[in-house]
């Protein structure tokens, strides 16, 4: 039976919200995830990729929900030159329908509980304190008390300004995206592409993640300030029929991803935010299912050893703030300054740039081999990469 | 603004971009508290589907 009172309710299934749920569970903390949907993990709003390392400490690998296998990475410029990354370890296109529903299980095992079709209308305050949660389940509007909620509730995220946190996002700092399922496709299982330039993608890029040697994601995101005049899908719909003419499409899906720093405000009294919901997402490959389930783990933590201490207020919450920007917040601040930077590239940049990664052996590719290539070849690119460190006054590990 | 549920996919873009908390989003719609909205604009800009449009 459900109760009426919980330690911490959860706000959004997705793997940030049930990766904190179960972390708070095993730690002691009893727990609700509340999820507006019928079933975690849908409609899938995604594209599916992830590495292997990324997701292992969260989730033993299990073939129910990998699509397929990844080991090559192609990246190609707008003057249609194209390069090959070998060694930047395992990566997977998921289902994610079975593995949300997989961390949900998880969770339940760590003793949490999952209402499905349960949505969050508002935050219940008792002189101004966050004291549960207002939603609506089957026609009928319930209430559920608890000492902290862990807001999971996604890009679309409203609970963060039912606490009074800004979660507004700038226009550039919001990536336009659209993505097919295509069917009929004579492509490489183990090989997802990125296309890149103004003309393809403007501020963004175009990927293509194959889920068989015949199915792929392949998606589209462009910078919210950019799509006003042309759409994503609009962008999408020529690379397509340029790239696969006689694909089918077997799934239509529209959706936004932040592409900012991590919001300044991540914790309040009895409240904090996780995954897209805190904007913790990679601001230059859009990725935040990794990102989630870290914050979402580093939360969920935290939460038990407050309910343990009986501390619910921001003081002891900011400890979760505390570890995130340790383990990735203070990266994705230089990330969104380099994006910055991104946003702004030029044609000529992009073909520069893809240009030095094809000078590297594909199987000797980092990030350290591309900058020593760079340097030589477009010290005004390494000049304005530099400038994002120095912005945002962070050393890269 | 107003909504073209027709069009609407629902993903939710939109309220990211809302400065004043104007949208809600439900299982099935998006809706716009016109009550609430000051026609930034930015949710019409954005929205992947094109499915806002000007007009109450």
């Amino acid at each position: 039976m459900v109760k009426y009172k919980y330690d911490i309710v959860v706000i959004g299934a997705g793997p940030a919200g049930s990766v904190a749920a179960r972390f708070a569970a095993e730690n002691g903390a009893s727990v609700l995830m509340l999820e507006r949907d019928r079933e975690p993990g849908i409609p899938v709003r995604c594209a599916e990729g992830v590495s292997h390392n990324g997701i292992v400490p969260f989730i033993d690998i299990d073939k129910r929900w990998i699509a397929s296998q990844i080991d090559i990475a192609k990246l190609t410029s707008p003057n249609n030159e194209s390069a090959f990354m070998h060694n930047n370890g395992v990566g997977y296109v998921l289902e994610r329908r079975i593995f949300d529903t997989a961390l949900c299980e998880l969770a339940a095992k760590h003793g949490a509980r999952l209402i499905t079709k349960a949505n969050a209308l508002d935050l219940i305050k008792e002189n101004d304190k966050i004291i549960g949660v207002k939603y609506r389940y089957m026609g009928k509007t319930r209430e559920v008390k608890c000492d902290i909620v862990i807001a999971a509730d996604g890009t679309e995220s409203r609970v963060g300004r039912w606490a009074g946190i800004n979660t507004t996002v700038a226009l550039r700092d919001i990536d336009t995206c659209v993505q097919y399922t295509l069917a009929g496709l004579d492509i490489k299982k183990d090989t997802c592409e990125f296309y890149f330039g103004n003309e393809v993608s403007p501020g963004g890029y175009v990927w293509i993640f194959p889920k068989s040697d015949s199915t792929a994601n392949v998606g589209i995101g462009i910078a919210g300030h950019l799509s006003h005049k042309k759409g994503p899908k609009e962008y999408l719909d020529e690379f397509v029929a340029k790239r696969f003419p006689d694909a089918t499409i077997t799934y239509t899906m529209f959706g936004g991803v932040p592409t900012s720093a991590t919001l300044k405000e991540i914790v309040r009294d009895n409240i904090m935010l996780v995954g897209d919901a805190a904007r913790q997402v990679n601001p230059i490959t859009g990725g935040g299912i990794v990102q989630g389930m870290i914050a979402g783990s580093i939360a969920g933590k935290v939460a038990a050893e407050a309910v343990k201490k009986g501390k619910f207020d921001a003081k002891f919450l900011k400890k979760y703030r505390k570890e995130w920007d340790k383990t990735l917040g203070n990266t994705q601040k230089v990330m969104h300054s380099m994006k910055e930077k991104f946003l702004f590239m030029t044609d000529e940049r992009f073909n520069n740039l893809v240009g030095f990664c094809k000078k590297i052996p594909s199987d000797k590719f980092s990030l350290k081999a591309l900058f020593t290539e760079a340097v030589k070849g477009d010290p005004k690119l390494m000049l304005d990469v530099a400038k994002s460190f120095i912005v945002s006054k962070i050393k890269l590990k | 603004m107003k909504v073209i549920s027709e069009l609407c996919d629902i993903c939710g873009t939109c309220v990211a971009v809302c400065p004043v908390d104007a949208i809600i989003v439900t299982e099935f719609k998006v809706k716009i508290d016109n009550d609430i909205c000051t026609n930034c604009m930015n949710c019409l800009k954005v929205c992947p589907a094109k499915a806002i449009e000007e007009g109450e």
